[in-house]
């Protein structure tokens, strides 16, 4: 922790808040390991159909996200996808 | 008309008996013929709250079963000819009852009763489900603390699961010092995660630990804590009430005040 971190330490109270915004997401959004397996498979079967991905590097999850809207965030799904080959179009 | 409340939480211990017993109180002294139900079976509390421990002879499981008639059950408060007590059994389980019995014993109180309000065991299993089968609106009691608010939005999410749209949130054991030192998170931090209509905060009251020992109700008395119940009741009534200011009692003239009314 720097010098200048000190100052800005967060209040306990807004730390609570922070973590309970993030938990209820993925509470609230109750993705069973199973739904999540099932979203990851259809993404990846989409995906394939236009470029190479590497299917065992690809990693989904619930969080938030920024947005001007609803008190600056939102849930979002994030999905990080490494691409193998990008296949030519047309081909 | 008649309104069934079931006072829930999910986490134990924020005060859901606690809760029912002022609310309940308030009512009575609003003028509402009230009965008070202790669904959580095993367990019973709501009788020592209002302390009609020694007057109990028969139970909800003795209703149910048959062995008694209803009003054979009920026990009448102390202090408030218009509200009843009927206790839970404490020798039995969650599973002597079940939702379809429950509301049968709900409808026929209805018929009598202003407000039946339901205490509600921890806990999402049988109990939870007896305890909402028969509910028209939920009283959903939390602190501001982490687990607790984590279970009041696991308990938010069951109730809409099972149709009970009207749901109020009730703040309970604030501590507005911390909440000033930003070490606890406030009634509107609170009520943004949620997101559920707010029916009133309570603040962490010394008197309320003096009222549960002797077991009455504080609800209506000038202790910070009994007012704001008396504001929850108006709320459920319909009534607009502002938010209390729960910091005046550390106010200067407060404290003058409390120097001559100490006992």
């Amino acid at each position: 922790m720097g010098f200048m971190d000190f100052f800005k330490k967060k209040n306990s109270g807004d730390v609570a808040k922070d973590r309970l915004k993030l938990l209820l997401i993925s509470d609230r959004a109750d993705c069973s390991p199973d739904v999540m397996e099932q979203i990851k498979n259809d993404i990846i079967q989409v995906i394939s159909k236009y470029m190479e991905i590497d299917a065992e590097g690809l990693d989904i999850q619930i969080t938030q996200t920024e947005s001007e809207s609803n008190n600056g965030t939102v849930p979002a799904l994030f999905a990080n996808i490494p691409i193998k080959d990008l296949k030519h179009s047309g081909k | 008309m008649s309104e069934v409340i079931v006072i829930t939480s999910g986490k134990g211990g924020v005060g859901k008996t606690t809760t029912t017993a002022n609310v309940g109180a308030g009512l009575a002294q609003l003028n509402k013929k009230v009965v008070l139900i202790d669904t959580d079976i095993g367990l019973r509390n709501l009788d020592v709250v209002m302390g009609l421990e020694n007057r109990i002879v028969y139970n909800l499981v003795d209703v149910v079963e048959g062995n008694c008639r209803i009003k054979q059950a009920l026990i009448k408060d102390k202090k408030y000819p218009n509200l009843c007590l009927l206790p839970s059994a404490q020798t039995r389980d969650k599973s002597s009852v079940n939702p379809e019995q429950m509301k049968k014993l709900v409808d026929e109180l209805r018929e009598e009763y202003d407000y039946i309000l339901l205490d509600c065991p921890a806990g999402i299993e049988q109990g939870f489900q007896n305890a909402i089968a028969a509910a028209d609106r939920a009283l959903v009691v939390t602190t501001p603390e982490v687990s607790a608010i984590r279970d009041a939005d696991r308990i938010i999410g069951l109730l809409e699961a099972n149709e009970i749209n009207k749901t109020h949130l009730l703040v309970n054991r604030l501590r507005m010092d911390m909440v000033k030192r930003g070490d606890m998170m406030s009634i509107e931090d609170v009520h943004e995660i949620l997101a559920i209509d707010l029916i009133g905060a309570v603040p962490d009251d010394e008197q309320i630990v003096i009222s549960t020992n002797q077991g009455e109700p504080l609800v209506g008395s000038d202790s910070l804590a009994g007012q704001a119940y008396m504001n929850i009741c108006h709320r459920l009534l319909g009534e607009e009430v502002p938010l209390l200011d729960l910091e005046n009692k550390n106010g200067v003239w407060s404290k003058f005040v409390g120097l001559f009314k100490k006992n």
